[in-house]
């Protein structure tokens, strides 16, 4: 594999505030990746640092191992061969649907201009709407010129700043699937930016968990949510509870449901103290750990309820006054305030040394 | 508008139910009832706009008579050719003033970016026509510009340039008409934002070239209403081209009527530049067809392209010397001016043309303002086609030409006038005479079709600020009828109101030819005592009239400013 792009500790300060530091990760080409947070959290920022629309104060950025950015070079947008899709797509409202995918093909002959623009709407699924103007598309079918047009010049690298915020949720999920479908049929290595897991989880692969302006974790989403690298990324991704635990040895943790065995998955930091045998934790509980077993001794009293379809998402107390979050299958139907029999049912564990 | 909402919210209590039954049964008969009613005002406006063109166009085909003829053989070709010229010149220079300023102030940086952007506006409080009496008596022959530079460097001056020329109009033109661009061009770039670069760069296109190849492209609807309405004032234009003595149709209108005193043979002038406004409205529409524009949101934060060096100079330069010679040097010469006949002329006479001024400013403002709420109210009630047609030709008045209206409406009235006193001989043997010429009905009759347009937008979008949920929520709450116009139509509607009011107000003040030709006799005001004594030379003695003017001219200016801060 080899890497397409490379950022190095770099730093993004709008005068005295800084957004983002020390920040660094690789992209291999072919792959994507997403950048995944909270508002404010500094992932547009380091979009915008990629594409060169804002000068970085420290560190570097190559792309295909040479250097684009750093604190005293900022080579302009247009030659760097990145392609962006913009949160309001920025369609050319002057243009037809055939004009704005082909906007950017002005260093391409005519015949394969053409040819192009018919590949890119051929493959977004909008030959019928070539002739049409932006405001005469849905949003869904805008969104779609926006990814033609930014893919039309075949850039480097593609970035998409948050794309789907813009779509109802039900059309949001079917066209990120459609998207990554799209990026990968094109063998594009592309930058997504989001706050919306789902969104990340279903288009990318490796997502970075930002917050205030660092990464907390580059990882794959399966390892995102089964092992977190601290408790911001164990919080931000997932339902799930901390619940009180104590370290028996490396690989057990008592809880008051019992004792979980398994790989500890993390540690709270290396050489900790707490982490060995005797210290006291908090313990991640997701609510897929947790299972509804009428046969169980374990009592817990329902507070809360929430009807999913397939599932119901029980909040519990538990006998000891802490509460767990349960998924159970939806014919299992409590009414608040009974109490069900639950049983503890989890193969890894994540714990975090106690927060005071 | 908040606080008023709230107090809608606090007295629902009052017994909502027999409130709503009493006002669906009586909304329900009054709507039957009136909506003949309703449709009724923007077709009797639509007629009142209809009547001019229609007796004007209608002298088209009139035979023509002597001094028609003699004018066709005469000046029509000059007249022609002046007005092509005029036309070609003021909607270039606007233009490339207007965009150039607007795409330096919206998206770049430079020295007094800040300042400029507001201050580029300052030009449109000066009437046009006072800027040429200003620059006349500034830069012509015995003007002390012309005069310092002839004692200092000992020479004739043979290159000065003759300011008394189509040049000279042309650049006074731009420099009094260039905000109109700037103002729309502007906006247009605001709103694209930096983001449509930024789209244009992530496609690799330099920022030169993102702006040539699409900012340019984008803006170009608001480019050409811009330079429509420029257009549009120059061809309306009076006093500017009168100051000249560059002769265009509104002069020969004007000379045909009170020089020749053949009123057909004005009207027939009237017609040829009917015909020339509605051919340009009638490319504009066309320019504007087929492509429509998706609102773009105005982006939070607009990163400006950061200049320095010679460039941001330069630009800077540009701006202020535009700034210098669009309003700086007139305000103070006139200033000059004015201190000096202060004393003189700050007289009984004045005063007198103050009032009739601000007397037939104020009643033209409440007449426009009160049609133009009947014609939204009507349009809301009434969305159907008659009103909208009726609305359409209601508030194309703005683009007919004073003098032609003035024309278009004087004929009939005095046609009317004839039939009344005949009437009045007939049937009562009463000698009435003149019932309504040279009465104010007709000049006000003349305001209301040509500025109504300028009263009908503001509240038009105040309006569309209630939405039917608005009156929904009230009407949920037990208001209705009159205690839902006064409690949540009329806060709403009161700034856009209130705008319209001070655009009439100061237009109808700085209106020339209506007032000239159809005002009452000796019932001067500041345009026709400006108009009078710049004919005859006299700058000094037209000056303090003038600084009246663009105090008045400035007044909406800083107002919306301020508002546009906020």
């Amino acid at each position: 594999m080899n890497t397409l792009l490379e950022l190095r500790y770099i730093r993004h300060a709008y005068g005295q505030q800084t957004v983002v530091e020390d920040l660094s990760f690789t992209l291999e080409k072919g792959a994507i990746g997403c950048l995944l947070g909270p508002s404010g959290c500094g992932k547009t920022t380091v979009l915008r640092s990629i594409i060169g629309f804002e000068p970085i104060s420290a560190g570097e950025i190559l792309l295909n191992g040479v250097v684009i950015s750093n604190a005293s070079f900022c080579l302009p947008p247009e030659q760097r061969h990145v392609g962006m899709v913009f949160q309001d797509y920025a369609l050319f409202p002057h243009l037809t649907v055939r004009g704005n995918v082909g906007f950017g093909l002005h260093r391409v002959g005519k015949v394969e201009r053409a040819a192009r623009i018919t590949d890119m709407l051929d493959t977004v699924g909008l030959t019928h709407d070539a002739e049409k103007y932006p405001h005469q598309l849905s949003g869904g079918q805008q969104q779609r010129v926006a990814l033609a047009r930014a893919l039309a010049p075949r850039p480097d690298l593609l970035l998409l700043d948050e794309p789907f915020s813009n779509l109802d949720v039900t059309l949001r999920a079917r066209l990120s699937l459609e998207v990554r479908d799209i990026l990968k049929s094109q063998n594009a290595t592309a930058i997504l930016v989001t706050h919306d897991q789902e969104e990340a989880f279903a288009i990318a692969d490796q997502i970075g968990v930002m917050h205030q302006g660092q990464i907390q974790q580059w990882d794959t989403a399966y390892n995102l949510y089964h092992k977190p690298a601290n408790r911001f990324v164990a919080d931000f991704i997932g339902e799930g509870v901390f619940v009180p635990g104590k370290m028996l040895d490396p690989d057990h943790v008592e809880i008051e449901l019992g004792i979980l065995q398994g790989e500890v998955a993390h540690h709270c930091c290396p050489g900790c103290r707490q982490c060995r045998s005797g210290g006291s934790v908090d313990v991640l509980i997701r609510p897929d750990d947790i299972v509804h077993d009428d046969g169980s001794p374990i009592r817990a009293a329902v507070m809360h309820k929430a009807f999913r379809g397939a599932d119901i998402l029980y909040t519990l107390r538990l006998p000891g006054g802490s509460t767990a979050l349960s998924l159970v299958p939806s014919h299992h139907n409590h009414p608040i305030g009974e109490k069900i029999g639950i049983r503890l049912e989890a193969d890894h564990v994540v714990a975090f040394s106690r927060q005071v | 508008m908040k606080a008023s909402n709230g107090e809608a919210l606090k007295s629902t209590g009052t017994n909502p139910n027999t409130n709503i039954v009493n006002s669906f049964y009586s909304s329900s008969v009054r709507a039957i009832r009136t909506s003949m009613g309703w449709r009724a005002i923007p077709v009797f406006i639509a007629t009142l706009v209809l009547i001019p063109v229609g007796t004007v166009v209608s002298s088209l085909f009139a035979p023509a008579g002597d001094v028609w003829q003699h004018l066709v053989e005469t000046t029509l070709a000059e007249l022609l050719v002046n007005t092509f010229w005029l036309a070609v010149g003021v909607s270039l220079g606007t233009a490339l003033l207007g965009v150039s300023l607007a795409w330096f102030t919206a998206v770049c940086d430079f020295p007094g970016r800040g300042f400029f952007s507001w201050a580029l506006l300052l030009p449109l409080a000066i009437p046009a026509y006072v800027f040429a009496f200003v620059a006349l008596g500034l830069f012509d022959y015995v003007g002390p510009v012309q005069t310092g530079l002839r004692t200092w460097l000992q020479s004739d001056l043979v290159w000065f340039p003759n300011v008394r020329s189509r040049l000279g109009v042309i650049v006074v033109m731009v420099l009094a008409f260039y905000p109109y661009v700037y103002l729309l061009a502007r906006n247009a770039f605001l709103t694209q934002g930096k983001r449509s670069l930024e789209a244009a760069q992530s496609l690799g296109f330099g920022s030169i070239q993102g702006f040539f190849k699409l900012s340019l492209p984008m803006a170009r609807p608001w480019i050409a209403g811009g330079v429509m309405l420029a257009l549009m004032e120059t061809l309306a234009d009076f006093g500017t081209v009168a100051v000249f003595n560059y002769d265009t149709f509104t002069t020969a209108i004007y000379k045909a009527w009170f020089g020749m005193f053949s009123l057909a043979a004005a009207s027939q002038l009237a017609s040829v530049l009917i015909v020339i406004v509605f051919v340009v409205i009638l490319v504009e529409q066309r320019m504007r067809s087929g492509m429509r524009y998706a609102e773009t949101r105005q982006s939070a934060r607009i990163d400006r392209i950061r200049l320095s060096g010679w460039r941001a100079w330069s630009i800077a330069a540009l701006a202020s010397v535009t700034l210098f010679l669009a309003f700086v040097l007139p305000v103070s010469q006139l200033g000059i001016w004015a201190a000096s006949v202060f004393a003189r002329d700050f007289d009984q006479r004045y005063l007198e043309f103050l009032w009739h001024s601000l007397l037939l400013s104020a009643v033209a403002a409440v007449l426009t303002c009160g049609f133009a709420l009947l014609m939204v109210y009507s349009v809301r009630r009434h969305p159907d086609r008659v009103t909208g047609a009726a609305v359409r030709i209601s508030t194309i008045g703005y683009a007919l030409p004073g003098a032609v209206l003035a024309v278009g409406i004087f004929i009939p009235v005095a046609w009317l006038d004839n039939q009344l006193s005949e009437m009045a001989r007939r049937l009562f043997d009463f000698h009435s005479g003149l019932i309504l010429q040279g009465t104010l009905v007709t000049m006000l009759i003349a305001y209301l079709t040509r500025f109504l347009a300028v009263s009908y937008n503001p509240i038009d979008s105040a309006m569309h600020r209630i939405t039917p949920s608005i009156d929904e929520a009230a009407r949920g709450l037990g208001l209705t009828g009159w205690a839902a116009l006064r409690r949540v139509h009329l806060p709403i509607l009161k700034g856009g109101i209130f705008t319209a009011a001070s655009l009439v107000f100061v237009d109808v003040m700085k209106e020339m030819p209506i007032t000239l030709m159809t005002r009452p006799f000796g019932w001067d005001t500041l345009a026709v005592r400006i108009f009078e004594m710049t004919s005859e030379g006299e700058w000094e003695q037209a000056a303090l009239p003038a600084v009246t003017l663009v105090f008045a001219g400035l007044l909406p200016i800083i107002f919306f400013m301020r508002q546009a801060e906020k």
